[in-house]
């Protein structure tokens, strides 16, 4: 059976993969909220408001999402990083509830639980798709140490 | 970046088919680069390894000498465009979680067809839940 074989510092990418994102946007939505409107006419503007606090930290988490986003799909599926993304939501949404005390609707606690669930099917499968020819030394480059039990 | 939103409550003016249009527009254009930079990555190679072998350089080198990266980031470029284009004539109510529900589904569709990854029972049922959940969270 594959099992997934995922080293802390990997998990560890999973997560700021999940967390940069939405706390990301919040920022630069936050950031942009407190700006005078932008138009077009005054690209210039748009310049000044990524030096503001809110913004350029909304960009830097941005830039460290899209490089852990990057590293984890090195080693790991798109169908397995996505639900993993997802779940940041569920941790901004719990994080406004029990941090900033918004109300969270019937309907929204519908959805963290469904998401919840998702992640946790995904998370209890194999990580990567096993490829049989990269296999042997992949397995043998990463883990010297573990004895696999070779089914195929 | 800024997002003006429509003034009006919701876009009854629209066609339906128009506004469907304008999702799956964002939607396609999505999923085309999740795919293409999760196949750009997989043709790099671990990350981590790069890293302990070369430096951060030595990594970012590794990424940035990828055109097949650099196709995905311009249909995510894309998928940004459109999403803004739609968002200045749909409601952010409507077209955020469509979309992003959506793009789970179509990446699994994807993930199975072009990159061949394992997508059994489990991760077809977690695309599902995830996509209704990140529905019903974001609406």
């Amino acid at each position: 059976m594959p099992k997934h074989s995922l080293s802390p510092r990997q998990y560890l990418i999973l997560g700021l993969v999940a967390i940069s994102a939405p706390l990301g946007d919040s920022c630069l939505s936050r950031g942009m909220a407190a700006m005078p409107p932008i138009t077009l006419a005054h690209p210039v503007s748009l310049i000044a408001a990524v030096f503001t606090p809110w913004i350029a930290l909304g960009i830097a988490l941005l830039i460290g999402f899209f490089a852990s986003y990057l590293t984890a799909l090195s080693w790991a599926d798109l169908t397995f990083v996505l639900p993993a993304t997802a779940f940041g939501y569920v941790i901004i949404a719990l994080l406004a509830r029990f941090w900033l005390h918004e109300a969270i609707s019937l309907e929204r606690w519908a959805g963290i639980l469904l998401i919840t669930l998702g992640v946790g099917f995904v998370a209890q499968g194999p990580s990567l798709t096993q490829r049989p020819a990269a296999d042997a030394e992949e397995s043998a480059e990463r883990e010297p140490a573990v004895p696999e039990v070779e089914t195929r | 970046m800024t997002i003006s939103l429509p003034a009006l409550p919701l876009p009854s003016t629209i066609n339906p088919w128009v506004a469907a249009a304008m999702i799956a527009a964002v939607v396609l254009t999505s999923t085309t680069g999740e795919v293409l930079t999760a196949a750009a990555m997989k043709s790099i190679g671990d990350l981590d390894v790069i890293r302990a072998h070369s430096g951060l350089k030595g990594a970012i080198r590794a990424v940035l000498t990828s055109p097949l990266f650099f196709a995905g980031v311009f249909f995510l470029a894309l998928a940004f465009f459109s999403l803004l284009f739609a968002l200045n004539h749909l409601n952010l109510s409507l077209v955020g979680p469509a979309s992003a529900s959506l793009t789970l589904v179509t990446n699994a569709v994807a993930g199975k067809i072009f990159l061949k990854e394992n997508v059994d029972r489990r991760r077809w049922a977690s695309a599902v839940l995830v996509c209704v959940g990140v529905y019903l969270l974001a609406h």
